[in-house]
């Protein structure tokens, strides 16, 4: 299981594009806006949190069809269904590497973000909380999407298709925290949501994962 | 009805015989009711005091939103049982709803519409609602485009009730994470047996028999789709029998 974990990451850090491209691609979100919105700071301190959580949210989606198309196309996949590790083992080493290449360092790499959004002193705290908390739930989705559409030629659009809407409570309550935070409110109720989520989609999740993914080497 | 006699239908050829003979019937019913409580809620009832005659918008919206959500539902029982059972005919039932489904949400999404602007002064507002039915859309829309780029009958059917299953928790979670997210202008249930204010009754029986005419609508149009996806996968079938020779 550990073996695997580091070979993915191991290949997600050598194989060019699987690393820093959500990182580039949610600085460039980040870098957009203003220019969209106009570079007023007190518009942009107000929509930062939003702003960052969605640019969070599409790095994520970028990178979720490499999680199993590679290992798909040259047979490992394969391989690893007939290995002793059990399948919802494998798609959640799976999801934890994305989120180790991707979420990781979009949680640490957002408070540079919201520096250019100039985002509230007080919302960091909570903007790296929320990000933390959230994107575990992003990967686990993300997994269980890219399971469903593996073998399909062109699954690329139908993943983003099928993955935004299983997006929503996440992004509603991730959004919620980092703008409580920012406005200085209580967050309670959002983190527990948030944080109830996450939990939920990494305990259950998997199994349908695991499912679909034995349908699809069927 | 006990049980087996309920699982006799997951034969296709039991089921289409027994659909030819019920289809006609129930469209019969689904017209009547339809053209009947239409015809009554907008011809044979008073205009609103606030609200004038837009007031009427009510009796497609409200079925067609209804309908929306039980379409969905439906699929959700279909693919427990084609997941736990295998029963062929149950998959195709659930494929066979979802387009019937979006139309629904679009209906209901697009008299809403019509239906706030004069009311509310806007055609669209983020009130919860509202925004769990564009969500549903979605939901609907990946579910139909997961069905249609898959070759294998077995392994599509496979994928999109697990699918809709998930889809099923997240689009719950997402109803309460709306309502959480923003405070609404819609109305909440006001045809409820158990509340003191509820629509008055002029309105309420035309708009339970417009329930009904959509209900039957449904069933006729979920029928009339499955036997054509019975019969679709029996004709492919030969056609594989006949080029082997």
């Amino acid at each position: 299981m550990i073996s695997l974990l580091i070979r993915d990451l191991r290949l997600a850090m050598r194989a060019g594009g699987g690393f820093g491209l959500g990182l580039s691609f949610f600085l460039i979100v980040t870098v957009l806006v203003p220019f969209g919105v106009g570079p007023e700071s007190a518009l942009l301190a107000k929509i930062a949190p939003g702003i960052l959580w969605l640019g969070a949210l599409l790095a994520c989606l970028l990178s979720l069809d490499r999680i199993f198309a590679l290992d798909w196309e040259d047979g490992s996949l394969d391989l690893l269904a007939t290995s002793p590790l059990p399948m919802e083992g494998v798609v959640t080493v799976k999801a934890l590497a994305h989120w180790l290449t991707t979420g990781l360092p979009l949680c640490l790499a957002s408070p540079v973000f919201g520096l250019l959004l100039s985002l509230p002193e007080q919302g960091y705290k909570w903007l790296i909380v929320s990000l933390v908390l959230g994107t575990p739930a992003l990967s686990v989705i993300g997994t269980f999407g890219a399971a469903l559409t593996v073998g399909l030629k062109r699954g690329g659009l139908l993943l983003s298709l099928l993955v935004l809407p299983l997006y929503v409570p996440t992004l509603i309550f991730g959004a919620e925290v980092a703008r409580r935070g920012a406005e200085g409110l209580t967050t309670t109720t959002p983190v527990l949501m948030l944080a109830g989520i996450s939990a939920g989609t990494i305990a259950l999740l998997p199994f349908a994962s695991a499912l679909v993914l034995r349908v699809n080497l069927r | 009805m006990n049980m087996n006699a309920l699982w006799e239908y997951a034969n296709p050829v039991k089921f289409s015989r027994t659909v030819s003979l019920v289809l006609p019937w129930v469209s019969v019913l689904a017209l009547v009711s339809l053209v009947g409580g239409l015809i009554w809620g907008f011809f044979f009832t008073p205009d609103d005091f606030r609200q004038g005659s837009t007031v009427k918008i009510i009796f497609i919206h409200v079925p067609s939103a209804m309908m929306a959500i039980s379409a969905w539902f439906m699929m959700l029982v279909t693919s427990l049982i084609w997941l736990i059972r295998r029963h062929h005919v149950s998959a195709l039932a659930a494929k066979a709803a979802a387009p019937i489904g979006i139309v629904m949400t679009l209906i209901a999404l697009a008299t809403g519409a019509i239906w706030g602007q004069p009311m509310w002064g806007t055609w669209w507002a983020w009130d919860p609602r509202l925004t769990s039915f564009l969500i549903l859309f979605l939901f609907y829309l990946g579910y139909v485009a997961l069905w249609e780029a898959i070759d294998n009958p077995d392994t599509a059917a496979d994928l999109t009730s697990v699918l809709c299953i998930v889809g099923s928790v997240f689009a719950f979670l997402s109803r309460y994470a709306v309502n959480f997210w923003n405070q609404g202008l819609h109305q909440g249930a006001s045809l409820s047996l158990d509340k003191e204010e509820n629509v008055a009754d002029v309105f309420s029986t035309p708009l339970y028999v417009c329930i009904a005419g959509f209900i039957l609508l449904f069933v006729a149009l979920v029928f009339l789709r499955t036997r054509t996806e019975i019969h679709k996968r029996r004709t492919k079938a030969l056609l594989a029998r006949e080029r082997l020779g």
